[in-house]
């Protein structure tokens, strides 16, 4: 019963990316199963600090663990801050297989020098075609966590999750 | 939404930090992360950190007027993703304030329920967006100040500050180059484009010092090693700054020959009331309601 709840709860998709669960998307810090009191207690670090899907992703967790016969709890962590670092293998090729551009490692430090001098920071490949000849056309996509590209060999615009 | 309550005490009129006496409804909350060894003066260290929230709420309300009023729709995404961050980043440090002031207020009665003496946000943030030439100055230097600001904060011995300071501090680095991208776009552009980058740099000056004054709040909270003085960020902001507008073949203007002053105690510039009385009327004139 325990492993039943916890799995559920990591298998849950993100709302925005829903081909990628939260576990895989490194959010979700952990799920402590208490089964005296039938609860749990879930700890999720958002992307972003005005992510709008942190409230469905609560919402979520709340109904698979009321489905199961838990009640939730559902606590916020910010600090560590999240990183794309944290996302997982599987995670990174779900996202390409749907079209997304998975994050290269994520920056140390400052993400560029004091003055951006290009708009292409780094080599992205195409998730459609495989081509490195990219280039950014949008500092910012459809979600806080995402950049707009395109593909200079298939010509295809794709969505980029950036690296933070 | 929140639970029926007194309503939010008013800024006294002279504006200044209220007095540090122990408050007692702190300590019935009981211990917050961080609050406990800042117990002794709340008072004007939550004034502080209501500071930082105000000015990323108003400037959240701001930058997200620009969405479907930029130069291109993907500028639109890009301002509106900025003010989703900043919202983001008030909305993290609104119910702590209330925590630690003792009034218990939640992020809506910080937003929507204040009047304008009750904001300490500086006037920079407050100006009604002009040219878009005008937003990326702004921009700009809000950015910058901002990137000093929260890698300083990541060292507070206030955790709550420093988590929210951390993950700020990854958002803002990006709304910085995404300033950097257009003032050097705008500034090295065509001769008109240049024009109006350079006079906006110019405009936005008097705005500039209110960000690095150190108040009796901030001073407070430096003195706790939970906050920062204004004053220590300036260099780095400036450099940071000069930077930019020397890539843009632009000149970073002399010392202003007025500034601006008063919003960090409550006292705001003509286009505040009109922001607040936008921001906030569907939340007053529906008192109570959810959604």
């Amino acid at each position: 019963m325990e492993s039943g709840v916890a799995e559920a709860i990591s298998r849950i998709p993100d709302p925005e990316v829903p081909v990628i669960s939260i576990a895989d998307l490194g959010i979700l810090r952990s799920v402590e199963v208490d089964e005296a009191s039938r609860t749990v207690v879930v700890t999720v670090t958002p992307t972003y600090s005005g992510c709008p899907a942190m409230e469905a992703i609560a919402g979520r967790i709340s109904f698979e663990a009321y489905s199961h016969g838990y009640a939730a709890h559902v606590c916020t962590q910010l600090s560590p801050a999240w990183t794309t670092d944290w996302m997982t293998d599987e995670g990174k090729a779900a996202l390409a297989r749907f079209g997304i551009a998975p994050p290269g490692r994520a920056p140390t430090g400052e993400s560029r020098g004091p003055v951006a001098l290009t708009l292409s920071r780094h080599v992205v490949g195409c998730p459609r075609c495989g081509s490195t000849d990219t280039t950014e056309i949008a500092h910012f996509g459809s979600t806080a966590c995402k950049a707009l590209r395109r593909c200079n060999a298939c010509l295809e615009p794709f969505d980029e999750f950036k690296a933070i | 939404m929140s639970t029926p309550q007194s309503p939010p005490p008013r800024s006294d009129t002279s504006g200044r930090p209220r007095s540090s006496t122990p408050s007692g409804p702190t300590a019935e909350r009981g211990p917050l992360p961080g609050a406990a060894e800042n117990s002794p003066g709340t008072k004007p260290y939550a004034t502080y950190l209501l500071g930082l929230a105000d000015d990323a709420m108003v400037y959240a309300q701001r930058l997200g007027e620009w969405m479907t009023n930029a130069p291109q729709i993907e500028e639109d995404m890009a301002l509106g993703n900025i003010a989703l961050d900043l919202l983001g980043q008030a909305r993290g440090l609104y119910p702590y304030v209330g925590s630690i002031d003792g009034t218990g207020r939640s992020e809506d009665d910080f937003a929507m329920h204040r009047d304008e003496r009750e904001w300490r946000n500086v006037h920079l943030v407050e100006q009604e967006r002009g040219d878009f030439a005008d937003e990326m100055a702004r921009l700009l230097w809000f950015s910058a100040y901002q990137v000093e600001l929260h890698t300083a904060l990541g060292a507070s011995s206030d955790d709550v500050v420093a988590g929210v300071a951390g993950k700020a501090l990854k958002e803002v680095r990006y709304h910085l180059d995404h300033a950097a991208l257009w003032v050097v776009r705008l500034g090295d552009g065509t001769e008109e484009s240049q024009r109006r980058m350079q006079a906006a740099l110019q405009r936005v000056l008097p705005y500039l010092a209110e960000l690095f004054d150190d108040d009796a709040a901030s001073v407070q909270a430096a003195g706790l090693g939970a906050g920062v003085l204004p004053s220590g960020l300036h260099d780095a902001v400036v450099a940071r700054v000069a930077d930019v507008v020397g890539e843009a073949t632009l000149t970073l203007p002399d010392e202003s020959p007025w500034r601006s002053r008063g919003g960090r105690d409550g006292i705001h510039s003509r286009p505040m009331g009109y922001l607040l009385a936008e921001m906030q009327h569907i939340a007053r004139s529906h008192p109570g309601a959810t959604w």
